[in-house]
């Protein structure tokens, strides 16, 4: 009960999800693909997962924890914390980032009453799956793509996916606020997507940070050191098409442009069509034609910017910390 | 309260929130039903007042962070008020649940209900070492703030990020320990 007094921090995010915002149908399509994407994870484990990195799951699991106790200072006396996932993502592997992500989410909403119960399955896709897998993804593409020096690339890619992660999360996060029909798309997306683009920056900023001490310290430890090229085995396939399941259910019936789709989306699952657009009809931009463009616009600024911040941490706090000695011989 | 089987809890708790978050997105007399429940319910756990209220509080930041953004739908009054109490109700009957009923019993009902072993494993060792890892992050922030005499962002950033990445290391050599100290105890 110690932990829970502390666990009070300032900056909440909002991806958490509480109970009572998502309707039945929501509710039920974000847990069965959460379960199949843990139960994937499950199965990769159970087959490639030696037995002496099966304790290594749980402490990956208390460290998670135990990282976003603490808090980053932000502007005027507020502070936020990690949601870890993206790093925990390369320190482990995303298979069992998965997993150790499922389990913070569970402790936290059994133990702590915190983040809904019948949101659970929601939250564990948006921060256990897609958050995990798509910075994953992005980090080793990165990685790969950008060749400047080990640990310079490292953190770039991991301060980027970091920022990615958190983004492309809080995008399904809003896809299911609105298909639950609780918050209308025009506003969900923007708002979410906006605002994560900015917390996203943080995240970003401390997963590389955190991944530069790692590697300093004792480079081995790191999961992605071990498994040099990128391999689309069964793994991958199996979350990509999980994910893109999500996207299809969650973002694609509202980022769809024809109202034709929409409607007919609509009354498939039985929802008055017209309850879904006529926020969006109603909704004005000043300057540009729809809030949906103008957030696709900001998106990709913001993607940009990103980016080019990324690039710039990596460039500026590798050489100024100077490559350990650790990293030359670990370097070959 | 205590006493009672940790399965029935659950599954209570699963009912009783999965019928209030479907309750219909207007204020009506059914929202009497799980409020009546759940306020019989408080005294008869014995859970302290003021700790219900603060955990509360605690909660309502999300709930509200999530609630303003209902205010903009068409018919926003209704759907506001609704979410605000269906997620407060939830969060009291969740805290009702925690209150009385250990993890670790929670960890036992989902073994006999078949749960993945790895997951029981890993949420098992999890609650056993937070409080540990729990204690070693506030001994290194505490030596680290006691040698830090600068109060700058950048310094401080980097600071915390130095201890996570101290900790995942500590957290590594740890699970390694207990690999060991399971092995030699007959694991597997």
């Amino acid at each position: 009960m110690l932990l829970s007094c502390e666990r009070e921090p300032a900056g909440h995010n909002k991806m958490h999800l509480p109970d009572g915002f998502l309707d039945a149908k929501t509710a039920l399509l974000s847990s069965g693909v959460a379960a199949a994407g843990v139960g994937l994870a499950l199965r990769q484990v159970g087959a490639s997962l030696e037995p002496r990195r099966m304790p290594m799951l749980g402490l990956g699991a208390a460290f998670v924890f135990a990282a976003q106790m603490l808090n980053f200072p932000i502007a005027g006396g507020t502070s936020g914390h990690l949601v870890g996932g993206v790093l925990i993502a390369i320190l482990l592997g995303p298979n069992a980032a998965i997993l150790v992500m499922t389990c913070v989410l569970m402790v936290q909403c059994l133990m702590f009453a915190d983040g809904g119960l019948m949101a659970l399955g929601a939250n564990v896709f948006n921060m256990g799956l897609v958050n995990v897998c798509g910075g994953y993804f992005v980090f080793r593409l990165l990685q790969s793509v950008f060749r400047m020096g080990q640990q310079r690339s490292a953190v770039f890619a991991a301060a980027f996916a970091g920022w990615f992660g958190t983004v492309l999360a809080s995008i399904f996060c809003a896809g299911e606020l609105a298909l639950s029909n609780t918050v209308p798309w025009s506003i969900a997306l923007p708002a979410m997507a906006n605002v994560h683009m900015i917390i996203g920056l943080g995240e970003g900023l401390a997963t590389g940070l955190i991944l530069l001490a790692v590697l300093r310290a004792r480079p081995e430890l790191v999961a992605v050191q071990q498994a040099p090229r990128l391999r689309f085995g069964s793994g991958a396939i199996g979350y990509g098409l999980l994910i893109c399941l999500g996207l299809a259910v969650f973002v694609a019936p509202f980022a769809c442009p024809w109202p034709d789709g929409l409607e007919a989306f609509g009354r498939r699952l039985g929802l008055p069509a017209r309850s879904i657009s006529a926020p969006l009809a109603d909704y004005h931009f000043p300057l540009v034609g729809s809030p949906i463009a103008a957030t696709a616009i900001a998106g990709a600024v913001g993607t940009l910017l990103a980016f080019v911040a990324a690039y710039a941490l990596a460039r500026v706090l590798v050489p100024i910390l100077g490559p350990s000695k650790k990293d030359a011989s670990a370097g070959h | 309260m205590h006493q009672a089987a940790p399965g029935i809890k659950l599954v209570a708790a699963v009912l009783l929130v999965t019928f209030t978050a479907l309750l219909p997105r207007h204020l009506t007399w059914l929202y009497l039903v799980p409020t009546v429940i759940l306020l019989v319910l408080w005294p008869v756990c014995r859970m302290p007042i003021i700790y219900g209220l603060r955990r509360l509080l605690v909660a309502e930041l999300f709930i509200v962070g999530i609630g303003l953004l209902t205010l903009l739908h068409p018919t926003a009054a209704p759907l506001f008020l609704s979410a605000l109490v269906k997620s407060n109700l939830c969060v009291l009957a969740m805290l009702l649940l925690t209150w009385t009923t250990p993890f670790q019993q929670v960890l036992q009902q989902l073994r006999r209900w078949y749960f993945p072993t790895v997951m029981l494993s890993t949420l098992a060792l999890m609650c056993r070492y937070m409080p540990v890892l729990g204690e070693e992050t506030r001994r290194m922030t505490r030596a680290r703030a006691s040698r830090t005499f600068s109060s700058k962002r950048v310094v401080s950033w980097q600071n915390v990020a130095l201890i996570i990445g101290q900790l995942f290391v500590r957290s590594a050599d740890r699970a390694e320990r207990i690999y060991l100290a399971m092995c030699a105890r007959g694991w597997k």
